[in-house]
């Protein structure tokens, strides 16, 4: 059983994000993800600057068993990368909600965090895929 | 008998059974202009017999010659085992290795290819190999525009003095991809003018060395100006000749980042234009930008050493649509006698190969500069082959000098008119080890017999 933390926001394709007090917005996959894709050796992370808009490509993160994009929960301008995943991708399935962030973004508009799934919806998206 | 397993009325059950007319109505959807239409120009099949009649006769229409013909492709010695080694059925296959528990000595093989190409460039990884140096090129290309984060332009700097089928090949494969493919222009001693690269910020700067004339860049310069503007250097060189110049890895302060070329002077012969083999090389930081495969060497749960598939970060069946490259194989048989070329030749062998090319070519050329009329189209060292200008067209000395069994190289017309002044009377000359003395004075005394002739008669 994969967590699913309340505090978090998610989305369908298995990114979660999470507002922080400095007014970013973290990103990264769920647990649920890093259990399906299994080891994680690689991910592309976006460009720090980059504007992204809601539900648009923002990466890749490569596991010994697929490459799955990474899309932007909602839109904004790539503020921070996590740089350790370049020498450590480990961490994605170590600590998926920690340490294994992806990126931080400045967003246009936080208020499009309110349309993002809460802990439940997305815990029954995932149970549903598991059927 | 037809290899071909479906009986005519196996094909019209299936036919029958998915609704559909013809074998033809199933591809409906391909417009017209894009089909070849009939292949009205194939002739029938013929026996066996009749066959090999006809491919030994014209096979023999190439024997007996003194080959200096070379513009990417050369006449070297290929020591018997490599074709040996490389036709014996654990080799001799038609396609590449997925299944690592069968096919270990292929994988093995393939192995130690990448370390040897990753030693000879100077570089930190090689892949598995691609279709040929062209297309080589084309990747390298590719790879280099998503691989330079800090210049997104996708414009690309290709020296004129790169071959021009490389670069049609290059054109071809990236033009409807966003990227903008501009020139270096070329000096009069058929070189970049490292003086003159202008203002250009390119993601990627491609530079041959020795260039298509044989001659030999300015590379480190290149490669620190490249650097400096943040662009990806990428060096398409011969196998042969890096054993004497120095690997593109240390090309200027930080050493090329993406090496690619051709296999062929690697114990491939010179079949009619090929098949051949590519290679690209690249630093370790742009490992998941490579197209093709790696094969790496692990150990297995009882420790023993074993080789599999290791990273195929660009492939079809790994992105599935958004692969990037066009590479999902690799040029297995070529590579296994390339691989077996190296292992034989070692490093020494390789060494004295190019030696000996070297200085037969430039042998030659001062034969053929003593000559009335003649002389270097450039100035400036070369490898293995340089480029001449004669008081008369290339193309009929070429015809006449057939007529003595002597290939005398390429009339540059045919290939970069545009580029060089005066092209028609400019000859390409390339000179391997298995030149003999007796063929190169030949070649000096012939030549200068029918540019007598000739000159005469105007």
């Amino acid at each position: 059983m994969s967590e699913t933390p309340s505090e978090l926001k998610y989305v369908a394709t298995h990114e979660w994000a999470r507002l922080d007090d400095d007014g970013m917005v973290t990103v990264g996959i769920s647990d649920h993800a890093q259990n399906a894709l299994g080891d994680v050796v690689y991910v592309e992370l976006p460009e720090i600057g980059q504007v992204i808009a809601g539900g648009e490509e923002a990466g890749v993160v490569e596991s010994v068993k697929a490459a799955s994009d990474i899309y932007a929960p909602i839109g904004g301008s790539v503020s921070v990368v996590n740089e350790k995943l370049d020498d450590t991708p480990e961490i994605v399935n170590e600590d998926p909600y920690g340490d294994g962030w992806f990126f931080k973004l400045t967003p246009d508009d936080t208020g499009d965090l309110g349309e993002l799934l809460e802990a439940e919806a997305y815990q029954e998206v995932c149970d549903e895929e598991a059927l | 008998m037809p290899f071909i397993p479906h009986t005519q009325a196996d094909v019209e059950a299936m036919l029958q059974q998915i609704g559909a007319d013809s074998i033809d109505a199933l591809f409906d959807e391909i417009p017209a202009r894009l089909t070849n239409g009939r292949l009205d120009k194939v002739p029938e099949g013929m026996s066996e017999l009749a066959m090999l009649e006809l491919m030994q006769a014209r096979a023999d229409k190439d024997n007996g010659y003194a080959c200096f013909l070379g513009a990417g492709s050369y006449d070297h010695h290929i020591p018997a085992a490599v074709w040996d080694l490389t036709a014996r059925g654990e080799f001799y296959t038609a396609y590449t290795p997925y299944q690592a528990e069968a096919s270990q000595g292929t994988l093995q093989l393939i192995f130690e290819y990448q370390t040897m190409m990753a030693s000879l460039t100077g570089m930190e990884v090689s892949n598995a190999s691609v279709y040929d140096g062209a297309s080589g090129m084309a990747e390298a290309v590719l790879m280099a525009v998503r691989a330079n984060k800090k210049n997104k332009s996708g414009a690309v700097l290709t020296a004129q003095s790169v071959h021009p089928h490389y670069r049609e090949t290059t054109r071809n494969i990236v033009a409807h991809q966003g990227i903008e493919l501009a020139e270096l222009a070329m000096d009069d001693s058929g070189i970049v003018d490292v003086d003159d690269l202008g203002d250009v910020q390119p993601a990627a700067v491609v530079v041959q060395h020795p260039n298509f004339f044989g001659r030999l860049e300015a590379v480190d310069a290149l490669t620190d100006w490249a650097h400096a503007n943040d662009a990806l250097v990428i060096a398409v060189v011969n196998p042969t000749s890096l054993a004497l110049l120095k690997s593109p890895g240390q090309w200027g302060a930080e050493g090329a980042d993406i090496v690619c070329g051709d296999g062929q002077p690697f114990g491939v012969p010179m079949a009619s234009g090929g098949p051949s083999f590519g290679f690209i090389c690249c630093k370790q930081q742009f490992v998941r930008q490579m197209p093709g495969r790696i094969i790496g060497r692990t150990e297995d749960l009882e420790g023993k050493v074993g080789y599999t598939l290791t990273l195929q970060a660009r492939e079809q069946h790994i992105r599935r649509g958004k692969a990037t490259s066009n590479i999902c194989t690799n040029q297995g048989l070529l590579v296994t006698a390339g691989t077996i070329y190296m292992s034989l030749m070692g490093p020494q062998g390789i060494r004295e190969t190019a030696l000996t090319c070297h200085d037969k070519a430039n042998r030659l050329c001062e034969k053929l500069v003593a000559l009335p009329g003649v002389e270097a189209l450039f100035d400036g060292p070369t490898f293995h082959e340089f480029a001449i200008r004669l008081p008369v067209p290339a193309s009929l000395v070429i015809e006449r000098m057939i007529e003595s069994h002597i290939l005398a190289g390429i009339a540059l017309n045919d290939f970069v008119a545009d580029r060089v002044d005066h092209a028609e009377t400019a000859l390409l000359v390339a000179v391997t080890e298995k030149r003999t003395e007796l063929e190169i004075d030949a070649y000096a005394g012939v030549m200068a017999k029918v540019l007598k002739d000739m000159t005469k008669r105007v």
